[in-house]
């Protein structure tokens, strides 16, 4: 018997720009981008980790009804969403990549807890943790 | 528009330490002075300068829990000019005075995970009141009287 996680949403403000951030900017790639009329599901994957996908998803009708997917872009935008966290074995080197290639970091990085992070946002909105594994 | 007011927070969690008047973060988030204030408050339920001031207290409480820093260092080290302000903010916010939150903070420490080393090391720390060398003329004569009581008793 086998249990995996396969995909987990994140809600963004742009799907296109979503797309060029993780893609273009973080080096994820794409896994599935369809549309289905003003339907689009799109899902990137870590190249290391191809089994687990990523969802980039906008707030709206029809799974949504208008007044909440507003409601939630307005938490996206506000940073309310829960934490994500991206793992790398170099957060310093991760950190000057990512940010050369125009990634807005929160916080730089600080060694502490016997590791190192730093902090960045994806254009929504959404705050990634950016940690270096022990 | 929120986009832009999440990063002139972002910028003051960054840097709580440093002063963040309204026309600073207006231009960070490129909001108009007049509509900064108001827009912030709205997106996050307080205004800027109070938001600031609970990010200041939040690293203020870190830093006495998880540091050394003397209290003054402290208080400088989180943005304020005067001891004496940050020592009554900081009570009128969290109830207690800096130094009671250090010492509270580290005997809850203690008893959630270390009781029993604590005692050991408490029961086994220098009791330094006193200057050593006095400790030690003290001692050696304690001993004589010490010497001269079990001298007496054996006789």
């Amino acid at each position: 018997m086998s249990q995996n996680v396969g995909v987990v949403g994140l809600y963004v403000h742009d799907q296109d720009e979503a797309l060029g951030f993780y893609v273009g900017k973080l080096g994820f790639a794409v896994h599935t981008d369809v549309k289905n009329g003003d339907y689009r599901w799109l899902t990137i994957t870590c190249p290391e980790q191809p089994d687990f996908q990523l969802g980039l998803f906008a707030p709206q009708p029809p799974t949504i009804d208008e007044a909440s997917a507003q409601a939630l872009r307005e938490l996206v935008a506000k940073g309310a969403m829960p934490p994500l966290v991206l793992v790398v074995d170099d957060c310093q080197a991760a950190f000057e990549r990512f940010r050369a290639a125009g990634v807005e970091f929160t916080q730089e990085p600080v060694a502490r807890y016997g590791s190192v992070d730093a902090s960045f946002r994806d254009p929504s909105g959404n705050g990634w943790k950016l940690i270096q594994q022990r | 528009m929120l986009r832009r007011l999440l990063r002139a927070r972002d910028r003051m969690d960054a840097a709580s330490h440093e002063e963040w008047p309204v026309e600073r973060l207006a231009s960070v988030s490129g909001v108009s002075e007049a509509h900064f204030a108001r827009a912030f408050k709205q997106a996050f339920g307080a205004p800027p300068h109070r938001y600031l001031l609970t990010r200041r207290i939040e690293r203020a409480s870190t830093l006495l829990r998880d540091t050394d820093l003397a209290i003054i260092d402290v208080a400088f080290d989180t943005g304020w000019n005067s001891l004496g302000t940050f020592g009554r903010t900081f009570r009128d916010i969290t109830g207690e005075s800096p130094s009671e939150l250090r010492a509270r903070s580290r005997a809850e420490g203690h008893a959630l995970t270390q009781v029993p080393h604590c005692f050991v090391r408490a029961a086994q720390r220098p009791d330094l009141k006193t200057a050593v060398s006095e400790k030690r003329r003290r001692a050696a004569g304690h001993r004589e009287d010490r010497d001269a009581t079990e001298g007496t008793e054996g006789s």
